[in-house]
């Protein structure tokens, strides 16, 4: 089929989405795809929500000011979203909630298991694994849209947003 | 099974957490950083060679690249870029590439546990001295977020020249991202695939551990392995196909300009008829070795740093022929 936003060139890329609960389904040319975004690693991080296709995982998250600058190598969010690389170890925590859809989105987890510095090993062995609750909420929400089922979906992703907003 | 895995690499990224990532790193501070895990190393019991990348020839970079010694990327970091280089060649280590600390061991060969161990130990001995960036919950830091929690690239090279022809290797690199794996051209990102050789390596760092990491690439490595040495079994009982490994040969024994690109893919067709019998007189390692040598910088390393395109060609004929007769 053709691409439904040029309407010149065969569709290659199926963007599903979910825009306020709202499920859509669009076919893109390459081209078309590109110039919105949905073949970038960081497409999710531009924080365009004005765009007809914005995306679910950057509408469930909660906006920050761009002054946000990380207090150590003084890089922005938008530093790092433009260049695709992170500024310092600090900027991990200060933007941990922006960088975590990226995160998962390459890796398909957010949590570290293998090696770690021995200078670690000892504080952690009488620390429980424990999840927190939005992080539970998120692995119920990749599930879900994983089985498209897009209301409970929305519903959790609803509650995220409430949970992270405070 | 060296027929199919000709080189086996591990690759760690690390970086020091007193200084930004280095995309952030003035040349003071990146030299203050190479200094700084040189002395440690000084003092191991490695022997290493020092390369200052400011001070190396392009010609002497882009060579490193061609024996895989250091990334495509490195060749343009200057001030403070430092390789380190095993005299075996087994052990190379970037400081100042996309992180502070790259550290990786090549073999030839399938032997990823084996290289591990060694960046492992490796890896040790530095964060003894080191204080490395690292979260509990996303593991090493990188500058990059696709090399979070393990920072482990291990890779495989792999040579498919009977897949290729039957088109299999496209559609099984469709299927390998499930399994939190790419395939890719020899040079890694963003290169074509030349010769078929391939480089299989693990996409997923964060949430799986170095050691299973190891074994999903090792199993899907050991798949491809079978497929491969099934279709080209089928392969070399097929007039068509001994005729274009005789030929490629006869080519490459005879040929006055040659380019790379051809030359790659008839060393391929070769390395194919060493591997299931059809040419006994020639060994798998001297035609990797061969892989290398005829990469334009490796040539130009030999022969003179003047050569136009053209005039590369010739010695690179001449320097086949004379190695085949």
């Amino acid at each position: 089929m053709l691409c439904q936003h040029c309407q010149k060139n065969q569709a290659t890329t199926h963007v599903k989405s979910i825009v306020n609960g709202e499920y859509t389904e669009y076919m893109l040319c390459s081209d078309c795809a590109k110039e919105m975004g949905y073949t970038s690693l960081w497409s999710d991080m531009q924080g365009d929500f004005s765009s007809l296709l914005g995306s679910f995982f950057s509408n469930a998250l909660p906006e920050r000011t761009q002054a946000t600058r990380c207090s150590k190598c003084k890089s922005s969010y938008n530093d790092i979203a433009n260049s695709g690389k992170v500024g310092c170890a600090d900027c991990y925590e200060t933007f941990y909630s922006q960088l975590l859809p990226t995160v998962r989105k390459v890796h398909g987890n957010t949590e570290h298991c293998g090696k770690r510095p021995k200078v670690f090993e000892k504080q952690t062995e009488d620390k429980p694994a424990t999840e927190s609750e939005t992080e539970l909420l998120k692995k119920e929400l990749e599930k879900a849209v994983e089985e498209q089922n897009f209301e409970k979906a929305a519903e959790l992703r609803d509650k995220i947003k409430e949970l992270e907003g405070k | 099974m060296s027929e199919v895995v000709v080189k086996t690499r591990v690759r760690l990224a690390r970086n020091l957490k007193d200084y930004p990532f280095e995309c952030r790193l003035n040349a003071d501070e990146k030299k203050e950083i190479a200094e700084k895990v040189c002395k440690i190393l000084e003092k191991s019991e490695y022997d290493f060679t020092r390369y200052d990348m400011e001070k190396l020839s392009q010609v002497d970079k882009i060579a490193l690249v061609e024996r895989h010694l250091i990334s495509p990327e490195f060749v343009s970091n200057n001030a403070g870029a430092v390789a380190l280089i095993s005299s075996n060649e087994e052990i190379s280590i970037m400081l100042n590439e996309e992180d502070h600390i790259r550290l990786q061991i090549i073999k030839n060969g399938l032997f990823l546990e084996e290289a591990y161990e060694i960046a492992d130990k490796l890896d040790d001995i530095l964060s003894e001295k080191l204080e490395f960036a690292f979260s509990e919950k996303l593991g090493y830091l990188t500058q990059c977020p696709t090399n979070l929690g393990t920072a482990m690239r291990a890779s495989v090279m792999l040579h498919l020249p009977a897949l290729q022809k039957s088109h299999a290797v496209v559609r099984i690199g469709n299927n390998l991202s499930k399994l939190g794996l790419t395939i890719r051209g020899m040079y890694g990102e963003s290169s074509k695939p030349s010769g078929a050789l391939y480089q299989l390596s693990n996409q997923v760092t964060l949430g799986i551990s170095e050691k299973a990491a190891i074994e999903n690439l090792k199993n899907i490595t050991n798949q491809l392995i079978t497929q491969e040495i099934k279709s080209r079994a089928s392969l070399s009982s097929d007039i068509s196909v001994v005729d274009t490994v005789s030929r490629s040969l006869g080519i490459l024994k005879t040929a006055r300009i040659i380019s790379s690109d051809e030359a790659m893919n008839l060393l391929s067709n070769v390395r194919f008829g060493v591997s299931v019998k059809l040419l006994e007189t020639l060994s798998l390692d001297s035609i990797d070795e061969l892989i290398c040598e005829i990469q334009p910088a490796s040539i130009m390393k030999k022969y003179g740093t003047e050569l136009t395109v053209s005039e590369r060609d010739i010695k690179r004929a001449d320097f086949l022929r004379e190695k085949l007769n």
